[in-house]
């Protein structure tokens, strides 16, 4: 708590970015106040622009864009938790197997995770999603997503972790008889975590991404609000064209928000938990 | 010689197993799809005509053999292997009879064109952009650089082509809004003017992206290395800043930079489809998604193949080559 409150105080990006994660937070929570179902039409007059009664206008279909915005917001959220929590796992147990262990393990896992790399993910995502239309939900996207980010952060840690052990003061630890252990929890951890961190924003930056894509190509769960499907829909109901630009820009704008506030909380924590840099920032503040 | 044994030769055998089980996984994938193509390309023949029942089954029959989907599994992956050794693709199902390598022929150069430009350009740029951020981190450039790459870097890549594309082609109608040239392909002035005006705007939103990623992730790397021993020294040493940056710290930071750039090179058959879906570029990506929609699993199979070649030689090239530009691979 107190790190937090020491952030919130001197890391500027981390202080924008907990108050936009803060906005999107509430958005979260308001969803479960709608006075709308999420899917229901005509509940409000239609083609609206954003007044002080619909803060965000209304669409075609009679929808309150503000009210299917915090849907959506918390259904985006779910699908790239979801993937995050499935990927990051599987990716760092086999980066940091095949990393330490080395020989055997390196090569047979280096092989597994070198063909999934090299497996074009975006079309075979786009196959999966076409074989299963009309049928995909929310879950199963999350799930999918997940199982299809973990190659590249495993190849990662383990060139991470590779690079750590070339380092001289990992050499300095064993031939001081430091115990392994103690090395990789004590001397290598603290760069590994920043990187942890960072790849987790990222796993999150790419399954919003992957969401926003398939939902364009008509191929996630439409039916459920995400900010892809809303998208999707305003395109499709010629929102641009009517010149209803709102309808396009709420979804736009919230997920560019939601990402930025992501991202910026990640290089405000990276920075504070990187003691390299912080080192650096006390020579260069005091 | 141990080089040659210790690090060349297995990686080596590991890339054809990695092109073994790629393509294995190629063949599989689609024949799971509940979409039967010989049944969509009879539905589109007796669209227009009545069959009799008996030519329809013959139909159906040939049909099966030329697409190379008769017999069971095995056979069926037997004779795919026989068909990818010998380079011939059959053709596809919805274009039909032209041949998938025609096909793949005709729409790659736009794909390679387009797309290994920006890589590049990207990746020079936020190199060079991020290597001087990170080494004068306090200077206000680095900082306003820094801040507003901060915020584009996270945006899917979606949204920036589409705002690029609302902004410049619908409300400041600059740029063209679908296609890759205009009049006759030659060496001309005008052609490949046209070349650039219509190719400019998928460019762009691929530069920005890649610009913002590659400068936040060098900037990391140079602000590593810049607190590491080796740079104290030189610099009480008194060493020149700039012989610092580019003969000591440049160095230990590409590593994992070319290394990128490979698999980046790589991967340009997945990143043109969204790019060529948006701007209706006519490349790899375009073929790929109409491909997918129509279920035409041999111009799936021809793209996915190319991409898991690319893509793998490209990561090949790349660890082959780190001996190269990193001495402590080498001696190790």
């Amino acid at each position: 708590m107190k790190t937090v409150l020491g952030l919130f105080r001197y890391s500027p990006s981390f202080r924008l970015g907990a108050i936009i994660l803060f906005l999107v937070l509430v958005l979260l929570i308001l969803s479960f106040f709608s006075p709308y179902p999420p899917d229901k039409r005509r509940v409000v007059p239609r083609n609206e622009p954003p007044s002080l009664e619909y803060v965000m206008g209304t669409n075609s279909q009679g929808q309150d864009v503000f009210w299917m915005l915090t849907f959506a917001v918390r259904n985006s959220l779910l699908v790239a938790g979801l993937a995050v929590l499935i990927g990051r796992g599987i990716g760092v147990f086999l980066g940091l197997i095949s990393g330490y262990l080395g020989g055997t393990w390196d090569r047979v896992l280096s092989a597994i995770v070198d063909s999934f790399i090299v497996i074009p993910r975006l079309p075979l995502l786009i196959l999966i999603a076409a074989m299963v239309r009309g049928q995909m939900t929310i879950i199963g996207l999350g799930i999918l997503l997940g199982l299809l980010d973990w190659a590249f952060p495993s190849k990662r840690y383990r060139s991470q972790i590779l690079s750590l052990k070339e380092r001289d003061f990992t050499q300095t630890a064993i031939f001081s008889g430091m115990r392994t252990f103690k090395i990789v929890s004590q001397e290598h951890l603290p760069f590994i975590i920043p990187f942890l961190l960072a790849d987790i924003v990222s796993g999150f930056l790419f399954a919003i991404g992957m969401e926003v894509t398939l939902a364009i190509f008509g191929l996630a769960d439409m039916n459920s609000q995400t900010i892809g499907t809303m998208i999707y829909w305003g395109n499709y109901y010629q929102a641009l064209l009517t010149n209803k630009v709102w309808v396009l820009a709420a979804p736009i704008g919230a997920s560019i928000i939601v990402v930025v506030g992501f991202y910026l909380v990640s290089v405000g924590l990276t920075t504070y938990l990187d003691p390299r840099t912080r080192l650096a920032r006390l020579q260069v503040k005091g | 010689m141990k080089l040659l044994r210790t690090f060349i030769l297995p990686r080596i055998v590991q890339y054809l197993i990695v092109i073994f089980v790629g393509i294995t996984l190629t063949f599989l994938i689609p024949r799971l799809s509940p979409i039967n193509p010989v049944d969509n390309a009879l539905g589109r023949l007796t669209a227009f005509q009545t069959m009799s029942p008996e030519a329809t089954v013959a139909l159906r029959e040939s049909l099966m053999d030329l697409y190379g989907l008769n017999g069971n599994l095995l056979q069926q992956y037997f004779s795919f292997w026989k068909r990818v050794v010998a380079f011939d693709l059959g053709p596809s199902f919805t274009v039909f009879p032209t041949p998938v390598t025609k096909l793949i022929g005709s729409s790659i150069g736009w794909t390679i064109g387009l797309l290994s430009l920006s890589i590049v350009i990207a990746w020079i740029l936020g190199l060079i952009l991020g290597t001087l951020a990170g080494f004068f981190p306090n200077s206000w450039w680095a900082r306003t650089m820094e801040n507003s790459l901060i915020v584009v870097y996270p945006i899917p890549y979606y949204i920036v082509a589409f705002v690029l594309l609302m902004l410049l082609t619908y409300y400041l109608p600059i740029f063209p809004l679908v296609g890759g040239s205009k009049g006759a392909p030659g060496f001309t002035w005008s052609y490949l003017s046209s070349l650039v005006y219509y190719g400019f705007l998928p460019a762009l939103s691929l530069i920005i992206g890649g610009v913002a990623f590659r400068f936040i992730i060098s900037k990391a790397l140079t602000s590593t290395e810049r607190s590491s021993d080796y740079v104290r020294f030189a610099e009480m040493a008194a060493l020149p800043k700039h012989k610092i940056l580019f003969s000591y710290l440049i160095r230990n930071t590409l590593l994992p930079q070319v290394t990128d750039l490979g698999l980046s090179l790589g991967l340009i058959f997945e990143g043109a489809l969204i790019t060529e879906a948006v701007y209706g570029y006519p490349g790899i990506g375009s073929l790929l998604l109409s491909a997918i929609n129509s279920a035409d699993y041999n111009v799936i199979m021809g793209i996915t193949l190319l991409s898991i070649f690319g893509i793998a030689t490209a990561s090949l090239l790349v660890d082959l080559s780190y001996p190269l530009i990193d001495p402590r691979v080498r001696y190790s």
